[in-house]
């Protein structure tokens, strides 16, 4: 990983590549316009869960390309936590060479055509683009293009699957199939080593396949990845709770070496306000697992779900964003984001919000709910709000929202969506003893190697992180196999 | 794939159901409960687990037909299999020799209560077990429960096997002639309820085993979520046992009726096939 700056440099003198630069004037590549993303009609998509975007053309991907200054110093790169070598693939979209773009992406990121759909490139590479940071411009559609490469190589029928080491034997376990556990394993796989990832649920993917909708991110997608990472001798045991089903000691004594630990922050923070636990209150995770994992809509499903006319969602992120626009497309006649700050300070990419304003969806900002009301037979009826303003900056930087008192309203609702965030996972942590944990029981870990304090377990991902995004913990995956290939070799030197 | 070995009838409704799960068989304790998922489309269900062979590696669970997906489990013999099984979930029962403990167990609630009364004896206790139901066949595990326990105290509501009376009546005559220093009551919520309310007169500390809706099943959703003195917990991953006194009983029978409707068209839908399928 130290050596992704060196890893981005040695392509660029190529001759195919110095060709491409001289072929066209770099202020002709200026001044093209960026690509816009083709979507389903927002009155049309509100009502399926069909992928809003529709990706990319190869014609309009070719284009964007062009635009790309293939730059001496790319700075694009430095914003990307997997470290793809960002101008190399997409001047192979230029030039034309679509399955050597995808397989550039893929020496270094495990999930392509899930990173060019949910990553907020806006605040990674395309925020470091020189588009961005010098010629005030919008910067390379890096996100499109990425998506287009792993969907071109996939529906071609030739999947590429990446080179790995020859096998060494040596059994490495990961515990979690999200993003940064198949990250982890994607990588140990190529480093020659024989790889299980537990999961917990039924299906592997984690936040991917329970949290992300299919309108967003569809479960085929992944599907489509994880087999590739099957054929990369990967193997998969579901229905497996490390700590649990087994504990770390017994996998020891099965022979695993050393542990990447990706449990996630699967733990929903409620607010602790009066009403919270009637009927119809969801945590965003019980809501989108239904909807998502459990088909819960479908009626040849057997799992049951609640429908809402007026449906809340509290909070302002993506989730926040997942669960809204879900249930628009569930029937609500009324489907709000009740927020208590204001659209600045929403974490939530902006191309969601973006999309949820599209599609009918309400926005309350700084508006918080105090109170919950409920039917005589339980069921959530009516919810309290109190209005907001805006104080001083807090410690993330952004303002501080504090009630306004006397402000308080009622507004009918018959279902809602906390969407919070989430605390890590308990499982894991609380199955060991000696780990050292934060106050806010993520797992204390090496920033570098991810090794944390029980020297053959590394951790990454939101249980390190305590809440972040699919790209982040990816990275984390990333450096947590290299930290674990580099404790086992020393392990195997000193015999 | 779960290989179901054994299915025993108690009743029409209720069966002993032994399957293979040889890493839970191994790793399970009183008190655990697994989540089932029958097939491709299944929802997923918690469910107690009742006893487990580690030697033969596989776990005993007890069901009762409420709704689609016990009734669809019932339907399967053995040989078949069932798609998903994960566990052990949930703490396991904190166990100590308290001296004599009364464990009162309603319905299949006595199924889950078994391996706490095998753990309570082995821990040095005096068990007495109160077992109820409202008729003699409702009354299960009985041969079983009198092998761990000192004294067996019959209930049934309508009097055609052991005393007639509700299980609150059994638990009352134990504990007007015996000094009880703990007490276990597992069974339909509302049996527990009126159980724990039974032992709170006489001021013995009991643990109760509360079986709410539950997706996951690892902290991961708050589907279980309960209010255990005035706090929200997950019975997922903060239980599944609790000291009865602090449970909101009222906010968990009301949060255990979220799906009444959608369950009650499910199951006549269910019965509708199975009608044409006959």
């Amino acid at each position: 990983m130290e050596n992704i700056a060196e890893y981005i440099k040695e392509g660029r003198p190529e001759a195919w590549r110095a060709e491409l630069r001289k072929s066209m004037k770099a202020k002709e590549r200026t001044s093209l316009e960026r690509v816009k993303m083709p979507e389903q009609d927002p009155n049309v998509r509100n009502k399926n869960i069909i992928e809003v975007n529709l990706g990319v053309s190869e014609q309009m991907a070719v284009a964007e390309a062009h635009r790309c200054l293939d730059c001496p110093e790319p700075t694009c790169t430095i914003g990307c936590p997997v470290g793809i070598d960002i101008p190399k693939f997409i001047k192979k979209i230029e030039s034309k060479d679509f399955l050597g773009a995808a397989a550039t992406i893929k020496e270094t990121n495990a999930l392509p055509a899930v990173c060019g759909r949910v990553c907020p490139q806006e605040k990674q590479c395309e925020l470091s683009c020189f588009y961005t940071q010098k010629l005030k411009k919008p910067p390379i559609a890096i996100g499109h293009l990425e998506r287009f490469a792993a969907d071109y190589e996939r529906n071609s029928g030739k999947m590429n699957i990446p080179d790995v080491a020859e096998p060494n034997g040596i059994k490495v376990a990961v515990v979690g199939s999200g993003p940064s556990g198949l990250a982890a394993a994607g990588d140990l796989a190529k480093f020659g080593y024989d790889v299980t990832v537990f999961e917990a649920l039924h299906e592997i993917g984690g936040v991917l396949k329970y949290g992300i909708p299919e309108f967003r991110l569809p479960n085929d997608i992944v599907d489509v990845e994880i087999e590739n990472m099957r054929k990369m001798g990967v193997k998969f045991r579901t229905d497996f709770i490390v700590g649990k089903t087994a504990s770390f000691e017994d996998l020891r004594t099965q022979g695993y070496q050393a542990f990447f630990v990706g449990s996630g922050a699967g733990l929903p923070r409620f607010m602790n306000i009066p009403g919270e636990n009637y009927n119809g209150i969801f945590s965003s995770n019980e809501y989108l697992t239904r909807m998502n994992l459990m088909k819960a809509a479908n009626d040849d499903y057997d799992t049951p779900i609640l429908s809402g006319k007026n449906v809340a969602v509290i909070g302002g992120g993506n989730t926040a964003m997942d669960s809204v626009r879900t249930a628009k497309r569930m029937g609500a006649e009324r489907a709000m984001i009740v927020y208590r700050r204001s659209r600045e300070e929403m974490p939530a990419r902006l191309e969601e919000v973006h999309h949820a304003l599209e599609e009918g969806i309400e926005f309350m900002n700084l508006h918080n709910p105090v109170e919950y009301f409920a039917d005589e037979n339980g069921r959530v009826n009516k919810m309290r709000v109190q209005k907001m303003r805006l104080g001083e900056p807090d410690a993330s930087g952004r303002r501080r929202p504090i009630p306004i008192e006397g402000s308080e309203f009622d507004i009918d609702v018959d279902m809602v969506v906390v969407a919070v965030g989430v605390s890590p996972n308990p499982i894991v942590p609380s199955s060991l003893k000696n780990l050292k944990m934060t106050d806010w029981g993520t797992i204390v870990v090496d920033k570098e190697t991810m090794q944390s304090s029980i020297p053959d377990i590394f951790a990454g991902g939101d249980i390190v992180r305590g809440g972040a995004t699919v790209i982040l913990a990816m990275g984390d995956g990333r450096k947590a196999a290299a930290g674990i290939h580099k404790y086992i070799q020393e392990k195997v030197k000193a015999g | 794939m779960n290989k179901i070995t054994e299915m025993e009838f108690f009743s029409e409704n209720v069966a002993k159901i032994v399957l293979e799960a040889p890493d839970i068989a191994r790793s399970r304790k009183a008190g655990h409960f697994v989540i089932i998922r029958l097939d491709e489309k299944g929802e997923r269900i918690p469910l107690t687990i009742a006893d487990g062979d580690p030697e033969k590696g596989t776990i005993t669970l007890v069901v009762q037909k409420v709704g689609v997906t016990s009734a669809k489990l019932l339907a399967k013999k053995a040989g078949e299999e069932i798609l998903d099984v994960v566990g052990p979930l949930g703490h396991a029962t904190h166990i100590e020799n308290f001296g004599t403990v009364l464990c009162a167990g309603g319905g299949v609630g006595v199924a889950p209560m078994l391996p706490i009364i095998k753990a309570l004896k082995e821990a040095g206790n005096k068990v007495i077990s109160v077992l109820a139901g409202r008729s003699k066949e409702l009354i299960i595990l009985e041969d079983e429960v009198r092998k761990h326990s000192d004294e067996v105290v019959i209930m049934t509501d309508d009097g055609s096997y052991g005393k007639k009376g509700l299980v609150t009546a059994g638990m009352e005559e134990v504990i007007q002639r015996e000094k009880i220093n703990k007490a276990f009551v597992i069974g339909p919520a509302i049996m527990m309820k009126f159980g724990s309310l039974t032992t709170k007169k006489y001021n013995i500390p009991t643990d109760v085993s509360l079986n709410t809706i539950m997706v996951d099943g690892t902290g991961m959703c708050g589907a279980c979520r309960v209010s255990i003195g005035g706090k929200t917990k997950f019975v997922c991953v903060d239980g599944p046992e609790f000291d009865a006194f602090q449970v909101n009983w009222d906010e968990m029978m009301m949060r255990m009726g979220a799906y009444k409707t959608q369950e009650h068209e499910a199951y006549e839908k269910y019965l509708k096939t199975i009608e044409t399928v006959a």
